[in-house]
């Protein structure tokens, strides 16, 4: 196995030799530092990344070029337009609430970074893996519900309270079948310990033994994890034709680039929780008894399986973007009260008969 | 709190309390992060506030009293409806994580209880109270 | 002092004062924010008792659910400054009272119940707090609780729906 430049064995090595030069208590301090330092690091690049990614593909959908001047390929376009906004005066305007108004960017990064806490990036490597993994992370992503409308109502701007009702109203409605979509995952694994999820599809991702439950159930995520980002197309919140920007119209400078950074990383932490329900997370692909294949599979590091998977997924998500039209709010309320919420129950009883017989691997 | 000095070591002692303290730490960081960027920002940005630049944003024509105005009750509706799915919903998780151990029992259990709900979704749509549009 | 009780102290204090911050702030958004606090400072102390689904659950209805609830009444009502109702004196004195009662009411019974203070909290140990726990005995113990609750949801809905559709 390559397992000398995998993360796990980066992480080991660190430990070591933080206890060995040390102690235990400065050890764990530095630890602490270095994970803390290490998420923003990766927040950051994860920012512009998606940011370029997403210019980039709409560009190629669209048949033009993106961003080609600022760096090779237009590569640091999106460090210069950081650059550019941390230059920019961030302003409060007259009629807002001056502390909520301030307070909503810090509440939406905190909520971001916590949710980061138990997904596993690589074998053996995450912060830490919370028995009730899966349910802390829902139960993060609702606190944003709260930043949002702190935000959109703070501002005193009409746009800005319409796209923060809005936006609140459809959170909360698409919470419940990403929800129910989840419960039917763990119904097989019967953990909400995110580790215990991804050992559990060792002899296989769960989308291929999991039956039509599993392939009903993440589609319902995929749509639901879209709507939740507050993306195209159920990006009505922030419509820009009629809403200006929604519950950030007021936002400006860094504060705006918080917000723009937040929606990106709940792209990514949607799309990582995807790929480790349906996609067994950083485990190798394997097919039943082809010993050699499941060999050279198991060549590739685990963080690159893990990245890959969720990269094809915000890729997916991307896609959406740049190929349906805006609902209406009535279309987005039908689609989820009326057929996506009865669905998923069905389908969580269907995978409920499914286990109670055992008729999966 | 042995389980503090090896806080990158997954698994070990994974279901007490002290294992929280990553999520403190995080916190710690996020409000560093976003206070660091937010004065950063402030240091290096232009400062000159006028009346005009800080107006509430309104597509150039003047804003017309508070922006606080009364919402729409379909809002409420949706949110009162939500809290109560998503107790069920939250019921539903001591359940996966135990089902095999409650065998058939549990699930009719759990099926009358999809039921009972179920009458109540039921009426909810036939009263139209999702209706967007009257 | 332990870092438990140490953590402990904080997470009361938190607690307390956001609670009385629900009740100082003129404007009702600020309560309802102050308290989303509160109730973080009690799944802190869930945490610590280490009923971490409760903790967790707490959050997500509490946190999220009831509050963007609480959120969405207060931005149905009237809030600006004209239409604020002005307050009876007697009104307030009547409140006061009667919330009195029921803090005597309280601290009375705490006091006269010998079981309650012989015991002290389990701090960071037993396990019924856990999902696995917690699920075993909602199924099997309190299985009828559990199917009625249904139907006091059931009734919650009809509620809403008759109050929110007018006709």
């Amino acid at each position: 196995m390559l397992n000398t430049i995998s993360f796990e064995a980066i992480k080991t090595a660190v430990q070591q030799w933080l206890n060995m030069h040390w102690g235990p208590h400065l050890a764990f301090i530095a630890e602490c530092i270095l994970i803390g330092l290490l998420v923003i690091v990766f927040f950051a690049v994860l920012g512009l990344l998606l940011v370029f990614m997403e210019r980039k593909v709409s560009a190629v959908m669209q048949i033009r070029l993106g961003p080609n001047r600022v760096g090779p390929k237009g590569w640091l376009q999106t460090s210069a337009d950081t650059l550019k906004l941390m230059l920019k005066e961030g302003l409060t305007p007259d009629g807002a609430d001056k502390f909520l108004f301030n307070l909503a960017p810090f509440l939406i990064m905190i909520a971001a970074m916590l949710i980061m806490v138990p997904i596993a990036f690589a074998r053996n490597f995450q912060i830490w893996d919370i028995n009730i993994g899966v349910l802390y992370i829902s139960s993060i992503a609702s606190i944003s519900v709260i930043a949002i409308l702190m935000a959109g109502w703070s501002s005193n701007n009409k746009y800005a309270l319409l796209g923060a009702m809005r936006s609140g109203a459809q959170i909360i409605s698409y919470e419940l079948s990403a929800g129910v979509a989840v419960i039917t995952m763990v119904m097989l694994t019967q953990s909400l310990s995110i580790q215990d999820i991804i050992l559990s599809q060792q002899n296989g991702w769960w989308i291929f033994k999991g039956h039509i439950p599993a392939i009903i159930a993440f589609i319902i995520f995929m749509i639901a994890a879209t709507a939740e980002t507050n993306r195209a197309p159920f990006d009505l919140a922030e419509a820009e034709s009629e809403l200006t920007a929604g519950f950030h119209t007021e936002y400006s400078g860094m504060k705006f680039a918080l917000f723009f950074l937040a929606e990106y990383i709940n792209v990514f932490i949607v799309c990582a929780v995807a790929a480790i329900l349906f996609f067994g997370g950083w485990m190798p692909f394997h097919i039943g008894n082809w010993e050699g294949f499941n060999h050279i599979m198991d060549y590739i590091p685990s963080s690159i399986w893990f990245l890959g998977k969720t990269f094809c997924l915000i890729f997916l998500i991307m896609w959406f973007r740049w190929t349906f039209p805006r609902l209406r709010i009535d279309q987005l309320l039908n689609l989820e009260w009326k057929y996506l919420l009865p669905i998923s129950l069905a389908n969580l009883l269907l995978m409920t008969i499914i286990v109670v017989l055992k008729w999966y691997l | 709190m042995t389980g503090l000095y090896t806080l990158l070591q997954i698994n070990q002692l994974n279901n007490t309390a002290e294992n929280y303290f990553p999520i403190g730490v995080q916190i710690i960081f996020a409000i560093g992060f976003v206070a660091t960027m937010i004065g950063l920002s402030a240091l290096v940005g232009p400062k000159r506030k006028t009346s005009d630049k800080l107006e509430n944003f309104s597509s150039g024509i003047a804003s017309h009293g508070n922006a606080r105005q009364p919402m729409a009750v379909k809002y409420f509706l949706i949110a009162i409806l939500f809290v109560l799915f998503d107790v069920e919903v939250i019921f539903f998780y001591p359940y996966a994580v135990n089902f095999k151990f409650l065998g058939w029992a549990g699930f009719w259990e759990i099926v009358l209880f999809v039921v009972l709900f179920l009458i109540g979704f039921i009426y909810i749509i036939k009263k139209g109270a999702l209706q967007w549009e009257d | 002092m332990n870092v438990i009780q140490v953590l402990f102290w904080i997470l009361s204090a938190m607690a307390l004062v956001s609670a009385l911050m629900v009740l100082l702030s003129k404007n009702p958004v600020h309560s309802v924010l102050w308290l989303v606090a509160v109730f973080f400072a009690i799944s802190g102390h869930y945490i610590l008792l280490n009923a971490q689904f409760i903790a967790i659950v707490n959050l997500i209805v509490y946190a999220g659910a009831i509050m963007v609830l609480f959120l969405f009444v207060i931005m149905l009502m009237n809030l600006n400054k004209d239409t604020e109702p002005q307050k009876n004196i007697w009104m307030k004195l009547a409140g006061a009272i009667s919330a009195g009662c029921l803090l005597m009411i309280l601290v009375s019974l705490i006091k006269q119940a010998p079981e309650l203070q012989a015991k002290t909290a389990m701090m960071n140990e037993g396990g019924i707090g856990l999902i696995a726990n917690l699920g075993k005995a909602l199924f099997n113990t309190y299985v009828v609780p559990f199917e009625i609750s249904s139907i006091l949801f059931l009734s919650a809905m009809v509620g809403a729906v008759v109050i929110g559709k007018k006709d």
